[in-house]
Formats: C-alpha cells, sequence, structure tokens
C-alpha cells in the first residue's frame, strides 16, 4: 500500500508542479526592495541609544545637548509614549521597544534621536547624558530561579505559580494525561536525565529596518520588513493611540525572518521620531543591535524521565521545562511542554513548563517556537533508551507512534497524521542501511509542529484581458506568491502565468494573522482557493446570463464555463477570459474573495536522519550526510516545500553544534557579530536530501499542511544522537561545541 | 578625517609626521573597517598604503621572496614560486577570513594588527620572516617574531609602517606548513594555530626547525623546545608525540568565547603533531 | 571634514561622486548611487550579502572605502544581467529554487560567478568553500550549491 494516498483529492495540473516564481528576477538583478531599500524625500536617519547594562535602573535621561546638535530634528525616550494599562502585551512590547523605568538588558533601547546624517545621528547618541543605577543581574535559566536571584519584575507572577517560587518565574503550564510514576513501575529501563540548550538567534540576513511618516492629523504610513504587517499597524496603533485604519502599512520584500519579524523592535520609534520631526525617517539596525536587542530564541533547562520495557515500549514519559524568554513574559515553554511528546502514543505521560524572566533580550518567536529544545530532550532520552537494549531506534518510535486516533500529549485526538510514514521512509532509505566508519555515528529524531490558520484575506479580481491578481496580505518569506498563483491556476483551470498575486497593505484588506505557525500555504491559499471558486461561482452565472440559463445548469471546467450536462443548452464552452471582455456589460468586473479564520490546519511530522564524524582529537563534529523524512500533506510546489525542510534542518544542525549567546559574568553579550554567532556556512554542510511524504491534510481542500516549522524540530536531537553514537558519550548540553565535545570525550578516558 | 593615498614611502612617512590626532594605516582594511564600523576606531586620518609603489608587488630577492605589504592572500596564492618555496605560509594567509577578505587582507595588516589568532603570524615566525619598517628614522628590518608586543600592540613607533615582508630562501629538503583550529570549516578566528618549517638532510633527518604557536599567549609564540625536539630526528611518531607535548607545555592560553584554557592547550599539541608531518612531508620526509 | 571626489567606473558605466573619507563602498553604491542590490547583513565582512567585484577581485564593499575606488572598475549585482538577458547563474538560481527570501541572492550571484570566471568546473567542495563567506539562513545551501554547478556545467557546454 501507499503511504500517502492521494486517492480523495482532485487530479492536479499546476500544483506539484516548479514553475519560476514571481519575483524571482527581482530578487536576482538587485531590484527587489527590501526593508533598508526605500528612501523618501526629506529623509532623516533615525537611530537607537542602547543599554550597556544588563540591568539598571535609568535615573535620569538628559537629552538637552542632543537636540541643541544642528541636524538634529528629534529626540524620543519613553517619556513621549503614552502609558499603556490595561493591556500587559502591548505594553510589554512598548518597553522593549524603548525601556522604562529600567534597562533589562544588555541592548535595550534607551532613547532615539532622528537626524539629518547618519554621522549626525551617531554624534548625537553620545550626546545623550544617561545616569543609571546598576543592578544585580542574572542571564541562566536555573540561577534565575534560585533563593536571591537578581528580581527582574515583582508582582508578575500568574495565579499559575505557586507561593514562595522566585519572582523570576511567571507562569507554570502542565500537559498531559494518565500517571507517569505509576507507569515508570512497568519500565525495564528509566532513563532521566536533564538536559541544556543555549538561545540561538533566527540569524535572518536582513537587519530589522523600516521608514516612517506620521503626520499631526494623526495619518501614518510605514515601510517595513516584517513577518505581519497587520500585526505592526494594530500594534504601532496601540502604542501610539492612533486609529489602525489611519496608520497604512506596507511590507517591503522581506530578507528572512523565521519568527523574529513577528513582533515590533523599531517601528514604534520610527513613528514617533517622524512625529516630532515632522519628516519620514528611516531605521536600520546593524547585526550587533539585531544580535543584542531582537528576537532570540529561550535558553532552556529540562528533566525528563521515561521508562520503557525491553521490548522497547515506552511505559510513561515526564518532562519539567524551565525556558527563559529574555526581560519579559512570553518564553515559548507552553509550546515546548505540549509538543514534546506529541510524536507518542503513550498511556501515562505529563509535561511541565515553567516561564522565566532573564536579564537577556525579549525572545520572539523562532521556528517552531519552544518545540525544538523540548524534542531534543525526550528524542535524546529515547534514542538512550534504545540503544541501552540493542534495539532499532526507529523500529522503537515506531513501536511508540502517534497514529490516527492517538490521544495526543497535549489533549487532542490526531486525525490521520503522518508520523508513520515518515518511519517507514527512513527505515527503507538507503541513508538508513549506509556503512559507517571509524569515529562515524547515526542519530535520527522525530519531531512535531502542531501548524495554524488564522485570520486570513484573500481579494482575487479578473482583469478585462483575462489575467488574474491575487492580492493576500502575508509577506511572502519562502515563496508563498507561487504558491498562492499555482492555488489560483489550479482551481481556475488556467495557465500558472496567467495569475500574478501580490502582497498587499494594510489599507487593501482585512486583517491578516502574521506570517507565522506555518499557516500561509494552508490558509491563504485555502483562501485563495476559496475566493477563486466565487469568482467562477459568478463567472458560471454570467455565462448563464449570456446562454439565457439557469445559472446551477453552468458548470466550471477547464478554465471556462459549459452548460452542465445535455439537458442545460448546447453551447460552445465560455472561457475566462471570453467572460471577462464582456464583463462590463454583464454586471461589471468580476472577483472573488474570501475572508475566514480557518479551523484544520493539520499537524505535521518529520524524521531526520544524520551522519556525523567526530574528530577524538579536537571534538570537532562533521556532519556527513543528512535526510529529512517529512509529510507535507500535499507540497504545491516541491522544490520550495524542499527548501524548507533543507532550510529547517541547516539551522537545526547549527543550534545544535555551534551557535550560541555567550554572556561574559558582566551580563554583556560577547559575541554579538557573525563571527562569533556561528551560523552555518555553506563549506559546513552537505547537501541535505529532502524526502516528501504527502498524507493529506483533511481541514484543506488541496490536502496542504504546514511545512515550514517541523523541519527544524528534530535536528537538535538527530544530530545530538549522532554525535553521541560516534563519541560514544552522552552529550546533553547544546551546542556541542568542540571544546565542550573534547571535555566530554577527556572525561570518559 | 582625512583620507590620504601617498604614492612613496616618503611621501606616506611625512604624513605621518605631520598627523597630530589618530593616524591609521589602511592596507586591506579588513580589521581597520571592522573596527571603525564598530566604533572601536575613530581615526583622524587614514593612510591607504596601496597606492605606493612596491607595495603589491610580490618579488625574488636573495633567493627569497619581498611580499609587499598591500599584496593580498588571493595574490599570494596565485603566485607559483611562492605557494612551492612556502606553502605554509601561503595557506595560512589563505585562511583569513572569507574568499572576499582573502581579496583584500595583507600579512602584513594580520600582523600589525596584532591579534594572539593572527593566522598567517605563527606561520611567519616559523618561516623566520623579516618585516621592513620605514619610519622618520629611515628603513629597519625586524623579526616578524618580535613586531607583535600584546593584543592590539606592536613595536613600531609613531609613524611607522611596515612596507614588506621577506620570506628568505629556502634550502634544499625544507617544508612549512600551518593549521588552526576553528569550529566551523571557514569564517572563524583560530582558536589555536601552529606553523611548522623544517629543513631535512638527505638521510631525512631534520636539521633546522622552528615551531610556533597561535592564540595561546598574548603574542604568537616560538616554541624553542618543539624545535629541539624535532632537530637531530627523523620525525617518527615519538617525535612528533614529543613535540604535541612541548606545545601544549607552552601554551598558557585564556578561556573566552572561543576556546576553554584546556582545549587550547590540549589542540595545540594536536595540531602541532598534525603541521609537523605535513611540513615532513613536504620537506620530501618519509 | 573634507569630502572626498571620487571618480571611478561601475558595472562599465563612468560614475563620479563625493564622499565621506570614512564611507564604506557600499553606504556610496546604496545611498549615493541608488545601487540597492548590494544588501549590508553584518557590515564587518562576515555576510558577503554585499559581494562586489573590485578590479575583477570578489570583495565585500562594506570592507572597502569609497574613496579607494578613485580610478577602478567596480562590478555589482545590477550589472549582471545583460539588458534583458539574465546571466546563467541567475536564470540557474530561479530554475533551482535557490533562493527563498532573496536577501543573500545578490552577494551570493556575484561571489558565484567570481568563482566561475577563476575556476569553470569547480568541485562541490571547492564551490562551497568559495561561497562560504556568503551567509544564506534559508536554504541550507543545498539548491544554490545545485544551481552554481548547473551553471557551471551549462556555461562549460557553451563555451
Amino acid at each position: 500500500m501507499a503511504l500517502d494516498s492521494k486517492s480523495d483529492l482532485p487530479q492536479f495540473k499546476v500544483v506539484g508542479t516548479r514553475p519560476a516564481r514571481p519575483d524571482g528576477i527581482d530578487k536576482v538583478t538587485g531590484r527587489a526592495r527590501f526593508g533598508a531599500d526605500m528612501s523618501a524625500p526629506g529623509m532623516l536617519t533615525g537611530l537607537i541609544l542602547r543599554s550597556p547594562h544588563a540591568h539598571a535602573r535609568i535615573v535620569s535621561i538628559d537629552t538637552s545637548k542632543a537636540e541643541a546638535l544642528a541636524g538634529v530634528h528629534a529626540v524620543v525616550t519613553r517619556k513621549d509614549f503614552r502609558e499603556i494599562t490595561d493591556d500587559d502585551f502591548t505594553a510589554d512590547i512598548l518597553d522593549n521597544c524603548m525601556a522604562g523605568a529600567k534597562a533589562l538588558y544588555d541592548g535595550h533601547a534607551i532613547a532615539a534621536v532622528a537626524a539629518s546624517s547618519t554621522k549626525i545621528a551617531r554624534e548625537a547618541l553620545k550626546l545623550i547624558d544617561v545616569t543609571y543605577e546598576k543592578l544585580d543581574h542574572v542571564t541562566d535559566v536555573d540561577e534565575a530561579i534560585e533563593d536571591g536571584a537578581p528580581v527582574l519584575h515583582e508582582g508578575r507572577s500568574d495565579e499559575t505559580v505557586p507561593a514562595g517560587m522566585s519572582p523570576n518565574v511567571l507562569s507554570r503550564y502542565e500537559f498531559g494525561h494518565g500517571d507517569p510514576e505509576e507507569g515508570l513501575k512497568n519500565a525495564d529501563h528509566v532513563v532521566e536525565r536533564t538536559y541544556k540548550t543555549e538561545a540561538t538567534h533566527q540569524g535572518y540576513i536582513e537587519p530589522h529596518a523600516c521608514l516612517a511618516q506620521m503626520g499631526p492629523d494623526g495619518q501614518g504610513d510605514l515601510w517595513v520588513c516584517t513577518q505581519g504587517h497587520y500585526m505592526v499597524r494594530n500594534t504601532c496603533a496601540a502604542i501610539l493611540g492612533i486609529e489602525q485604519g489611519q496608520l497604512r502599512v506596507t511590507a517591503s520584500e522581506i530578507g528572512g525572518g523565521f519568527g523574529g519579524k513577528t513582533t515590533l523592535f523599531l517601528e514604534p520609534v520610527a513613528l514617533m521620531l517622524a512625529k516630532k520631526s515632522g519628516r519620514p525617517v528611516k531605521m536600520v539596525m546593524t547585526r550587533s543591535e539585531v544580535l543584542r536587542a531582537t528576537g532570540p530564541t529561550a535558553s532552556t533547562s529540562i528533566d525528563v524521565k521515561i521508562g520503557m520495557t525491553k521490548d522497547g515500549k515506552i511505559t510513561a514519559g515526564f518532562a519539567e521545562m524551565r525556558y527563559q524568554g529574555g526581560a519579559y513574559p512570553g518564553s515559548p515553554v507552553e509550546f515546548g511542554a505540549m509538543s514534546a511528546f506529541a510524536p507518542y502514543d503513550l498511556e501515562h505521560v505529563k509535561t511541565i513548563g515553567w516561564d522565566i524572566v532573564t536579564n537577556r533580550p525579549k525572545a520572539a518567536a523562532y521556528r517552531a517556537p519552544g518545540a525544538p529544545m523540548a524534542a531534543f530532550a525526550v528524542e535524546s532520552a529515547i534514542d538512550e533508551l534504545a540503544r541501552h537494549f540493542g534495539l532499532d531506534p526507529l523500529e522503537v518510535r515506531l513501536k511508540n507512534a502517534a497514529r490516527e486516533g492517538t490521544k495526543a500529549s497535549y489533549g487532542p485526538t490526531y486525525p490521520a497524521i503522518g508520523l508513520e510514514a515518515t518511519l517507514r521512509t527512513a527505515k527503507d532509505h538507503p541513508h538508513w542501511s549506509a556503512p559507517l566508519g571509524e569515529n562515524q555515528g547515526r542519530g535520527v529524531a522525530c519531531g512535531f509542529w502542531f501548524n495554524f490558520g488564522g485570520d486570513t484575506c484573500v481579494t482575487l479580481n479578473i482583469t478585462p484581458d483575462g489575467t488574474v491578481t491575487v492580492s493576500e496580505g502575508n509577506p511572502d518569506i519562502g515563496g508563498s506568491r507561487a504558491s498562492m498563483s499555482m492555488m489560483a491556476a489550479e482551481e481556475l483551470g488556467i495557465p500558472y502565468e496567467k495569475v500574478r498575486t501580490i502582497v498587499a497593505d494594510t489599507g487593501s484588506l482585512g486583517q491578516n494573522e502574521v506570517t507565522d505557525g506555518s499557516r500561509v500555504t494552508f490558509a491563504v491559499g485555502l483562501a485563495t482557493i476559496e475566493a477563486a471558486r466565487a469568482a467562477k461561482r459568478e463567472m458560471c452565472k454570467r455565462a448563464a446570463m449570456i446562454w439565457g440559463i439557469d445559472e446551477e445548469a453552468v458548470e466550471w471546467v477547464d478554465g471556462a464555463a459549459q452548460p452542465a450536462g445535455p439537458n442545460a443548452g448546447k453551447f460552445p464552452p465560455m472561457t475566462l477570459a471570453e467572460i471577462a471582455e464582456t464583463a462590463s456589460n454583464t454586471g461589471g468586473p468580476i472577483a472573488g474573495h474570501h475572508e475566514a479564520n480557518p479551523e484544520g490546519a493539520g499537524v505535521s511530522f518529520a524524521t531526520h536522519m544524520c551522519d556525523v564524524e567526530v574528530d577524538p582529537d579536537t571534538g570537532a563534529a562533521k556532519i556527513l550526510r543528512y535526510t529529512v523524512f517529512q509529510d507535507a500533506g500535499k507540497a504545491i510546489h516541491p522544490a520550495y516545500v524542499e527548501g524548507q525542510f533543507q532550510g529547517g534542518a541547516a539551522q537545526g544542525i547549527g543550534w545544535a553544534l555551534n551557535e550560541e549567546y555567550i554572556y561574559g559574568d558582566d551580563g554583556i553579550l560577547q559575541n554579538a557579530g557573525f563571527l562569533d554567532y556561528r551560523v552555518p556556512v555553506a563549506s559546513d554542510l552537505p547537501m541535505i536530501d529532502a524526502v516528501i511524504l504527502e498524507i493529506p491534510n483533511p481541514g484543506h481542500p488541496y490536502g496542504v499542511r504546514g511545512v515550514g516549522e517541523t523541519s527544524i524540530v528534530p535536528p537538535l536531537a538527530a544530530v545530538a544522537n549522532a554525535v553521541s553514537a560516534a563519541a560514544g558519550v552522552r552529550m546533553t548540553d547544546l551546542p556541542m561545541s568542540p571544546p565542550k565535545l573534547l571535555a566530554a570525550l577527556h572525561a570518559k578516558g | 578625517m582625512h583620507y590620504l593615498s601617498p604614492t612613496t614611502v616618503d611621501d606616506a612617512v611625512a604624513m605621518l609626521a605631520a598627523q597630530t590626532g589618530d593616524c591609521r594605516i589602511l592596507a586591506g582594511g579588513t580589521d581597520l573597517l571592522v573596527r571603525m564600523k564598530s566604533g572601536f576606531a575613530e581615526p583622524d586620518a587614514i593612510v591607504d598604503i596601496k597606492r605606493i609603489e612596491g607595495m603589491r608587488d610580490i618579488l625574488h630577492e636573495d633567493g627569497g621572496f619581498r611580499i609587499g605589504a598591500g599584496v593580498s592572500g588571493a595574490e599570494m596564492s596565485e603566485n607559483a614560486d611562492l605557494v612551492a618555496a612556502w606553502p605554509g605560509v601561503v595557506e595560512a594567509a589563505g585562511l583569513i577570513g572569507s574568499t572576499q577578505i582573502q581579496g583584500r587582507a595583507t600579512m602584513a595588516g594580520n600582523l600589525c594588527n596584532a591579534s594572539p589568532a593572527a593566522d598567517s603570524v605563527p606561520a611567519m615566525v616559523a618561516a623566520n620572516a623579516v618585516a621592513r619598517i620605514a619610519g622618520p628614522n629611515g628603513q629597519r628590518d625586524l623579526p616578524v617574531a618580535e613586531v607583535p608586543t600584546g593584543p592590539g600592540k606592536t613595536s613600531l613607533a609613531p609613524g611607522e609602517f611596515v612596507t614588506s615582508i621577506f620570506l628568505p630562501a629556502r634550502p634544499d629538503r625544507s617544508g612549512d606548513a600551518y593549521l588552526r583550529f576553528i569550529p566551523r570549516t571557514e569564517m572563524d578566528i583560530a582558536v589555536v594555530g601552529c606553523g611548522v618549517s623544517v629543513t631535512l638532510d638527505e638521510n631525512g633527518t631534520c636539521t633546522d626547525a622552528r615551531v610556533a604557536l597561535g592564540a595561546v599567549a598574548p603574542t604568537v609564540i616560538l616554541v624553542p623546545e618543539a624545535a629541539e625536539a624535532l632537530i637531530g630526528t627523523t620525525l617518527d611518531d615519538a617525535v612528533l608525540e614529543a613535540v604535541a607535548k612541548a606545545c601544549s607545555a607552552a601554551a598558557t592560553p585564556i578561556s573566552d568565547k572561543r576556546g576553554t584554557v584546556e582545549f587550547r592547550t590540549h589542540v595545540a599539541g594536536v595540531l602541532a603533531r598534525r603541521a609537523t608531518k605535513i611540513a615532513k612531508t613536504r620537506a620530501g620526509g618519509k | 571634514m573634507t569630502k572626498v571626489h571620487v571618480t571611478t567606473t561601475i558595472n562599465g558605466d563612468p560614475t563620479e561622486f563625493l564622499c565621506e573619507p570614512d564611507e564604506t563602498l557600499l553606504d556610496v553604491l546604496r545611498d549615493r548611487l541608488g545601487m540597492t542590490g548590494s544588501k549590508e547583513g553584518c557590515g564587518t565582512g562576515d555576510c558577503g550579502a554585499c559581494s562586489v567585484t573590485l578590479n575583477g577581485r570578489l570583495v565585500c564593499s562594506c570592507l572597502v572605502l569609497g574613496a579607494e575606488a578613485e580610478g577602478q572598475e567596480i562590478g555589482t549585482i545590477e550589472g549582471m544581467a545583460q539588458g534583458e538577458n539574465l546571466h546563467v547563474l541567475q536564470k540557474k538560481f530561479i530554475e533551482h529554487a535557490a533562493l527563498q527570501c532573496g536577501i543573500c541572492t545578490p552577494g551570493l550571484l556575484v561571489a558565484a560567478k567570481s568563482l566561475l570566471e577563476k575556476n569553470p568546473d569547480p568541485t562541490e567542495e571547492e564551490t562551497r568553500y568559495w561561497l562560504a563567506g556568503n551567509l544564506c539562513r534559508c536554504t541550507g545551501y543545498d539548491k544554490i550549491i545545485r544551481a552554481v554547478m548547473d551553471a557551471a556545467k551549462e556555461m562549460r557546454e557553451a563555451a
């Protein structure tokens, strides 16, 4: 039996092919305009003054000298913003964009200037006189919850946190069913370990940038690189106290985001500078600012206890997870606690998550937020158990794999899912049986991501000459305009080249959720298909009008209206172009649109396989071979699905081996640059084989599941399991940088 | 700030002498511009030496090579004679940064930046290279090993700058090598570096050797104990072990974001062993 | 502070500009000449997004002063296609889906072109090391390497 049955789906003509993307030529010629590529007449340069301390009370800020400098047109501090008292979430975003009472981390924004040149703006920053009262700081997640640890906020812990815990613990989450302690009694062996992961940055190559204009009438315009310009509009409006409809936000081309561009950093500040100066203000971060003050993910410390029988059945799983999300609430520990055991069908399972604050930048989402660390811990422990019993790690996972009907550890019961298919395909793949040499090891691991829907609007317009334009509201971060054009073309029965998809500004469509949660191909795709269907209904109606028959008697086949059967009348098919040509006489322009918040995103699973060679003399680990097996539901543009698999794997490899936030004893980030924040380079990696499985998602007309995030979930564990096998010592701390691995090898003896 | 672009050494010396503020020499710019971008350097003047005659040349001299201070790593690697004579030095210079950096970075700049982790310096020290220095009191030659005096510090007097690096003539049956350890395969600063140069006699016995280490002390260091262990032997495995031990013993590193004391100490020995093997092979040893 | 007057050639076009003595070539290209195809990902020579050629030699334009361009030949991404004819590498990048977000693409194309001019038949390993200074965070490099190798093959066959 085929693992991925497509029997219930339409026969596709466009979907599943690999056409050129519509923005391809712009991007290979340098014409595409990213965040920093826009300018406006009379534009000023905005720069931010950042805290040199990890934790300090801001006693005073004297901006008078900066304001007096010729060429300076505005200086902004927190005093320029209104107090937000009714919305902690937005208040925290503002406090992160511009510090209030305290600087909470190295790099926290303290003040901003707008000046007629970058040089003058830099000079002005030096003239701002800030008096700090330095406070003790804490950057380690475990140290932050110890008695006597420096406290970031008083009174922010919610009702889930038991009395007596550190004020740095803000929330507690719990998921699971059964009784793990009971289940552990049936185990032949229990692995109990603590795993740690260091914070990593999304590492998008494009620094944050925006260009803001704001008039005294409350109308503003913002050009910005973001994953969600509607989010930018709504949150900026809330912070500035203006109406959402008065602020038009246009998304630039976006140079990578991976979750890191789903919140605000510069935008409210740029708008405030523009308002005060009456001039357009452009702000572009340096790489150092990006690393010090934006996006990292949480660092974590996770206790895992898993029991297994000698034939490989997991009897119970337990994990207690501590995630620090920087200086504000909102580490992704809830997703970590939900996803940790999601791939498995367990009778007894429980996860507890703790959201903890430290003196680090506010964590932003990073590709499957919270899940890779959880999977690292759980998949490492399962690997260790399999090795303990001498069992095949893929067989062990198959034996415990979640299937249709499994009650997931985080609550729901799964519909049709693809985990088993990825495991069986992995087992049959030549990679699994390829020989290994000396000092080499192979690791496997599974991963899961929920995938999301969210508010979505699409408008599809039929032009008078019969071509089609699709307007969607989600920045295209990896080829989604191509996918939307393909789904519209498929549905309308016209060639891909006849459709052009654009990302519309916030004035042109209704609310759209951020490009996150692997939602775009699913939710925007669904809305595109529905919009196309609406347009088809209208075109059938027009044909019916021309033919003088009932509109129910007309159907849409292969890009044309035709009578639905012999009783409907005998008319030759009327193509989309023919209907469009006469639209003016049959009722006016034709369009379809769809607005929804679709459910049924369809969870996605992957299995990754990795070969590593360890140099026993230096602790260097080299990735020799890597294969991704993942369920895409239905791959609309397979090349971009493969790209998501490969990119997620590469980021996970970086996380596993060399990427980390390194803080000094002074709480200052030591490696705020691409020199020492070590993302994988081309020579670090082999080709990454991507195997697409297609187990259709019943919640999408074409079976699509999100694919962007699951791919970063397994690699941490897959690489760690391979390194542990090659080195003969279990690695439980990430990254497995050479000094750490060599120390482990020496400790092993 | 001023950008100055002299065409003769004398003009450059005069310009440097005339500057009162912070004046920096610009060769490849791959360190200076980074420091300026990061705000660590705000010079009042920059003297670009690349338009000075001879600065971009690699010349044969006394059987050796004189390499102008403006010669990039890429240009060195394209000089077949230089690669044949001093493969280790060329490889070391070739490890500085990416292909893009290679198009600009110079050995003289790498030397004067005075980073203990500079890739080309251990190779130059092992090669017994000599820096030619111009200044208000005329020209002088100084062994490369004596140029850096600490992180970011050199023995150059105010107004002096390096005009060229001289690599001496190679006796028959000589070979050199440079290896470094970095966490990735490219783009990192050396966590440890080791340069080795050996000369063998007709029987394969080592008659001369120099071993230098980078990133394990405030400056690149020469390890005479390692050289002593090599001279008079055929560089067999036991000798390589002794070299490794000598290098680990000579290392006095610090722990920082790139590596720990323990790691650097151990890997200094590992690299010394491996680099010596390569140098031996290049010298025709078996 | 006095601005420096520079006469240079960019993509074959005679060009003059005034710049600050400490202004980088990248800033000159982007802010003074409106050539925003070269990107700034780091400003410190670590990401390669600003790659250009200087007298045919691949460099990071963020590590070159604008003043240094005097009398030199600069090549940027904007000069890669000839009119409406894309360079083979540009076509192959689109065909192989070798870009996702596209921010690193101009730098990678300039660097890859420079590789193929020097070495028309590079191995995968040579290609990976040559391009190690061009960071891409989206693709895992797989499709980029395939596109460059395929372009090299097509260019060899056409030669």
